[in-house]
């Protein structure tokens, strides 16, 4: 079995795995990472958005194989319950989510569009959030959230830096 | 998914050399639709050969003539990309909605094109344009290149390196999606070529096809006007629960209209 080696939210992790195993077990059964959510397993739902090499991807649809000698980012590296990323308090000040399935995916991706200066009005937001579902709020307040954040700088208060 | 062997290619020589040992290998770039493919165990490659880090299908290099996008470009970075924008802004438009921007951080042109899907946007432009496909053989004209449903002119053994696109006077594309997955029902990519008219049509039939009356009828005034007159057959069109073939005919109609629309916004 190939042995790779990925740095996972700043700490390198080398494990065995097989070829076909996909980043998202990689992340959640190698390395003990379980904000990326198994949503869909077919590359609709987002639950499952990580970064890679600071862009994000849905880590159901990559090899970790694919991943090897490169840098991930999952919810568990841009804030902690004692000093939430900024685009996580936005979550919660405006009520961005309810049952929270999607929740992991919605921040890594809002990070995303707002790394990329996408945040600039609601369609445009809504246009960079259709890879990511969400079945209880109806987007909107998700698109608020994000859209509070608008230029600012997400990786500022991240551990990503 | 079945298990497979996995190795990245370091060269051309290295990858043309494996696929020339081991028939059920299959080359894999971004794999956002090879992965899903190999869940649902409907192929089963002995090998999986990884393009990412071949350096001669890197890169976007944009030329006075020609813009040059390596066949493991991603679809953000065509999309993302100045040169192309001022270029051909048409193509960056059409790689800016393909997907989602998940999808559009790995997804690459080369696998695209490769693959063939009758609902992809790429062919569109490779066909609308008039590209060339240079592959690690030969240089294969956009004409030839696609042959059919999910087929092309590749033989076993050769892949894509890159695709050279003509700059062109201008061009438009409009696509008609599904409103649940997104993939094209009806496609346009329309352009003012050095050398006339081109109209292709993606996501209606089973392969991206030139619609010749279209271009006839552009090339006396380019103007979605000029369309009125036209239409498209409905015959060999793909008819599925999502739209019937005289739906999709109709749509050819309105996606070319609005391509040409689109061509003279970017203009």
């Amino acid at each position: 079995m190939p042995k790779i080696t990925i740095t996972v939210n700043g700490t390198v992790q080398t494990h065995e795995v097989e070829g076909r195993t996909l980043l998202v077990y990689f992340l959640r059964e190698h390395c003990g990472f379980k904000g990326p959510h198994i949503g869909c397993d077919t590359s609709q739902c987002g639950c499952c958005t990580v970064h890679l090499d600071g862009r994000s991807i849905k880590s159901c649809t990559c090899l970790a194989v694919m991943a090897d000698g490169q840098e991930v980012t999952t919810i568990e590296g841009v804030g902690s319950v004692q000093q939430l990323h900024p685009l996580q308090k936005a979550f919660n000040e405006h009520h961005a989510l309810q049952c929270g399935y999607c929740t992991p995916g919605m921040v890594m991706q809002g990070i995303d569009i707002l790394r990329r200066g996408r945040a600039t009005d609601h369609a445009t937001i809504r246009h960079e959030l259709e890879g990511n579902l969400c079945r209880c709020t109806g987007y909107q307040n998700i698109v608020e959230a994000i859209a509070s954040c608008a230029g600012t700088h997400p990786d500022r208060h991240s551990r990503e830096d | 998914m079945y298990d497979f062997a996995y190795v990245r290619a370091k060269s051309l020589d290295e990858v043309t050399r494996l696929l020339d040992e081991h028939p059920n290998a299959r080359p894999l770039s971004g794999g956002q639709t090879l992965i899903p493919t190999l869940k649902q165990r409907l192929n089963r490659p002995s090998m999986l050969i990884d393009l990412q880090d071949i350096p001669e299908t890197q890169g976007i290099e944009v030329g006075e003539h020609e813009v040059s996008v390596g066949g493991m470009t991603r679809h953000a970075d065509v999309a993302g990309h100045p040169g192309i924008a001022k270029a051909i802004p048409a193509l960056a438009l059409l790689a800016s909605g393909i997907a989602d921007p998940q999808v559009r951080h790995r997804g690459t042109i080369g696998g695209s094109i490769s693959n063939n899907d009758p609902a992809a946007d790429y062919p569109a432009a490779v066909v609308g344009l008039g590209a060339r496909v240079i592959t690690t053989r030969r240089s294969i004209e956009a004409d030839a290149f696609f042959t059919g449903l999910f087929s092309t002119a590749l033989e076993p053994g050769e892949i894509v390196v890159r695709v050279i696109f003509p700059r062109v006077r201008r061009a438009g594309y409009c696509k008609i999606p599904n409103p649940a997955s997104g993939y094209v029902m009806a496609g346009c990519f329309v352009a003012e070529t050095h050398d006339g008219i081109r109209v292709a049509v993606n996501g209606a039939g089973p392969c991206v096809f030139r619609q010749r009356d279209f271009e006839t009828a552009l090339a006396v005034r380019f103007d979605a006007a000029s369309l009125e007159g036209c239409g498209q057959s409905a015959q060999g069109l793909n008819a599925d629960m999502h739209a019937s073939a005289d739906y999709r005919a109709q749509l050819v109609k309105v996606a070319a209209k609005r391509a040409v629309a689109c061509a003279l916004r970017l203009a």
